[in-house]
């Protein structure tokens, strides 16, 4: 799939940018985010390879200017909708009000 | 009900809360099983793991050349292995040859011998530099590979994960594995650094 995603040998995508003795993750919801896969995945809805697809189908500038596991949350909405494990209305209504709840 | 939160919450947050609380309720994830599974990435599976099989590879020839010939096996002999590690092949840096490892298409990285990996690993620049410069981008990781030196790419397919046998620095005769581990980095096992005698 010649997707965005297949970066090797490509030009302008950035300079290599090293934060020194990094975190693991850097925001509360990245650990979320790495955890969810493993509780998810056995329940059958979807395997790594669709994973991966998931994110190779992302739009070309959305993939370059979303961080690593924003690309892994992109992939759970996707799949989660497609497979009928959750449905759009019912995400969409949880993230307003989670939102609301936020301020 | 107030929330710890005084502002509001960035984009990735909303969304997060939002699906983790859907697949609570919906009995596709248990929080605890979440943290602890974090807790492991983040405080036990790491480096030192792959710092130990250097430190054996350079100590005993013997277990150097299972784990050239079987890189799976020879790690899970030291106890490392599981999820991203199942297929391992080692590489190993001589004065001939300098390897550097990448994932162009992902971020595939061997877990269990180098926990998660760095940001710098996953993103554009690296994934894309590494197999046409990857001279100029060991530059920048201040790794300077004479002209006369090969340097090898390897790039992780889906399933094959690598890991580099950095060179073993002169003047470390003296120490005992453990100390040798000590001297053995991540990014050395990734190919971006060189693996230095204590000062």
């Amino acid at each position: 799939m010649n997707g965005i995603h297949d970066l090797g040998g490509k030009h302008g995508v950035g300079a290599l940018e090293v934060e020194k003795d990094e975190p693991v993750f850097h925001h509360e919801w990245e650990k979320r985010v790495f955890g969810m896969f493993f509780g998810v995945a056995p329940h059958g809805f979807f395997n790594l390879d669709e994973f991966r697809h998931a994110i190779e189908r992302m739009g070309a500038a959305e993939y370059l200017n979303s961080t690593y596991y924003e690309h892994w949350l992109h992939a759970y909405e996707t799949l989660l909708i497609e497979k009928g494990a959750i449905s759009a209305n019912e995400y969409a209504e949880r993230c307003a009000e989670v939102a609301a709840e936020g301020q | 009900m107030g929330s710890a939160h005084n502002r509001p919450l960035s984009d990735p947050e909303i969304r997060v809360k939002a699906l983790e609380s859907l697949l609570v309720e919906k009995g596709l994830i248990d929080p605890k099983a979440l943290d602890e599974l974090v807790d492991t990435y983040e405080t036990k599976v790491g480096p030192h793991n792959g710092a130990q099989v250097v430190a054996r590879a350079w100590t005993d020839p013997e277990y150097k050349q299972r784990l050239l010939d079987d890189g799976s096996a020879a790690i899970g002999e030291l106890g490392f292995s599981g999820m991203q590690g199942e297929d391992m092949v080692v590489v190993e840096n001589t004065p001939e040859v300098h390897n550097l490892l990448v994932c162009t298409l992902c971020s595939c990285y061997p877990w269990p011998t180098l926990g998660l990996p760095p940001v710098w690993y996953k993103a554009a620049p690296y994934r894309s530099r590494a197999v046409s410069d990857p001279r100029g981008v060991l530059a920048e990781f201040g790794v300077n590979v004479s002209e006369d030196k090969e340097v090898r790419v390897w790039d992780s397919t889906a399933e094959v994960r690598y890991m580099v046998l950095p060179e073993r620095p002169p003047g470390t005769e003296s120490l005992t594995e453990s100390e040798l581990a000590e001297l053995v980095t991540r990014d050395a096992m990734i190919g971006v650094a060189l693996v230095n005698a204590p000062a």
